[in-house]
């Protein structure tokens, strides 16, 4: 007999595992982003009794997908209308990118006797179509393939959560009306769609890395979504260097999350973490995946995901082969011209070429003036300047930084930076 | 297939310094375009030339007034109808729309069940 409280969680269990398939299967089947949903939904909601009763299925995701399938015909039946208006364009060619290669028919699907096609490529593909908005792709993301809620989205974004649920439904209206299509883009567009997945897996990562503001530094629940996003793509894609590059990164930069705070919550910089803090498990399976994609040719994600690698390798901060990571920021920069990289890379021309060198070339960013109000700009700036013994030049971007920070947790370091150089 | 209008929004100020070659240049590549939709397995199902916008006349209630409904940079200058199977497909056949002074805009049409 097995008790309600396991059930819970293998439902719990299931809802977190199995979601982004369960709705990527029976969307196919329900020709609606909104009806697979609604019977999703359903099906998660019959497991609980279904499972008490029967105990819990060898394969959950089969059992719920089976169920939500068949929801969705007995939708269709019932709404015969549904189907003519707008229906889910499913492309029924086989996928170029992905193994799934076959035409499931409707009926078969019914009963489940089959093997599930695994459609979450498609689905992801969908939600981060290019035609609809950075943030729509992202909230859609979240929402149709992690199966967060759109309250959890809003809070996540800190948005209200009327306004994230006006932007989820507007987009899948938009994937409706404009039909865009389920399916896996073809190999000549694949790139250009790939990086627009990665670059929302990353987003939500970043978000969840440094959060963009409130009081604490990261949010582990963002992150260890982006991670399992990782995780997903890099199982339909395991020979997209990209892929395996973007969750490599994620998860070396994650391994330094115990030891980026102190206790008080406060910020404790690359340079002066203890390393016997970081999580040695993400580092190996990190410098794995960083191995494994060597003979891939060099995307912007697998060479972050090197730079990463040399200071999960580096015994210190001081012992850390700076060369080496200056070479890869040439190389990211070649592949990805943003003043971002060139503002990050001067903390390597710090460590070889020393302060003055790094300033120049801070100096020259802002110039630019593409970084205008980026507050690691400033942040970086006044740092080089403290280091040049440059004090009351070093206080003013400081000052600046602080001003451009809403992270409590960096703004308490901004500060004590400030500090110590104002001269008393 | 589903149907969509590109529409064409362009700097009339480019035209009207351009002169004849320019408009020529320009013809020949709808004229080539007209061609391309076919051949990507899509349909031009009309297509037009506006006069430019200060031969329009706007109209609000009952006020009428001179000039396009908003000014802007680049206006409204012509526009196909076309059948494409999906999105993506429309896209295909949207790059390649002329437009060298502005870009395209691609709408879906509005479907309604009993048509």
């Amino acid at each position: 007999m097995t008790s309600r409280d396991e059930v819970s969680a293998a439902v719990a269990d299931a809802h977190r595992r199995e979601w982004g398939f369960v709705l990527a299967a029976t969307a196919r089947v329900a020709g609606s982003l909104d009806v697979a949903e609604e019977c999703v939904q359903d099906a998660y909601g019959a497991a609980l009794d279904a499972w008490l009763r029967d105990g819990v299925p060898r394969s959950p995701g089969a059992w719920l997908t089976t169920t939500a399938r068949r929801r969705a015909l007995d939708v269709l039946r019932r709404e015969q209308t549904l189907r003519r208006k707008l229906p889910l364009l499913v492309d029924t060619a086989p996928d170029t990118a992905s193994a799934d290669g076959g035409v499931l028919d409707r009926d078969r699907a019914a009963d489940g006797a089959d093997a599930i096609p695994d459609d979450r490529l498609r689905l992801v593909f969908t939600c981060c179509h290019p035609a609809l908005s950075r943030e729509a792709q992202v909230a859609l993301t979240l929402r149709l393939v992690c199966g967060l809620t759109t309250d959890e989205i809003a809070r996540a974004f800190l948005v209200p959560e009327t306004t994230m649920a006006a932007r989820v439904t507007r987009a899948k209206k938009k994937i409706a009306a404009a039909r865009i299509p389920y399916r896996v883009p073809a190999e000549a567009d694949l790139p250009e769609r790939l990086d627009a997945v990665l670059t929302v897996v990353h987003l939500v990562f970043t978000t969840g890395h440094v959060a963009p503001t409130g009081a604490d530094l990261v949010r582990p629940d963002l992150v260890s979504r982006a991670v399992d996003l990782g995780r997903v793509l890099r199982t339909l894609m395991p020979d997209e260097g990209e892929v395996t590059g973007l969750l490599a990164l994620m998860l070396l930069t994650d391994a330094r999350r115990d030891a980026r705070s102190g206790p008080d919550g406060a910020v404790v910089l690359l340079e002066d973490q203890d390393r016997a803090r970081w999580d040695q498990a993400e580092i190996a399976e990190g410098l794995d995946l960083v191995r494994t994609a060597a003979r891939a040719a060099p995307g912007r994600f697998l060479v972050q995901a090197a730079i990463a690698a040399e200071h999960a390798r580096a015994a210190s901060y001081d012992r850390t082969d700076w060369t080496r990571i200056l070479r890869l920021y040439d190389l990211l920069l070649g592949l990805w011209p943003s003043p971002v990289v060139a503002l990050n890379r001067s903390v390597a021309v710090l460590m070889v070429d020393g302060p003055q060198a790094a300033l120049d070339e801070v100096d020259a960013l802002e110039r630019g003036g593409r970084l205008d109000g980026y507050r690691y700009l400033a942040a970086t700036k006044a740092d080089l300047l403290r280091r040049l013994g440059r004090g009351p030049e070093s206080a003013a971007a400081y000052r600046e930084a602080i001003s451009l920070t809403d992270n409590a947790a960096e703004r308490r370091f901004l500060e004590g930076r400030l500090a110590e150089v104002i001269p008393r | 297939m589903s149907e969509y209008l590109i529409l064409i929004y362009e700097s009339e100020q480019a035209y009207a310094e351009g002169g004849e070659q320019v408009y020529g240049e320009v013809m020949a590549a709808h004229d080539r375009f007209s061609h391309q939709v076919p051949e990507l397995g899509g349909k031009i199902v009309g297509g037009k030339a506006l006069q430019p916008t200060s031969t329009a006349t706007t109209v609000r209630g009952d006020v009428v007034t001179d000039g396009p409904f908003a000014e802007t940079k680049e206006a409204l200058g012509g526009y196909y109808l076309v059948e494409a199977r999906d999105l993506d497909h429309a896209l295909e056949i949207a790059k390649l729309c002329p437009a060298r002074f502005g870009g395209v805009e691609v709408r879906p049409l509005m479907e309604f069940p009993d048509e």
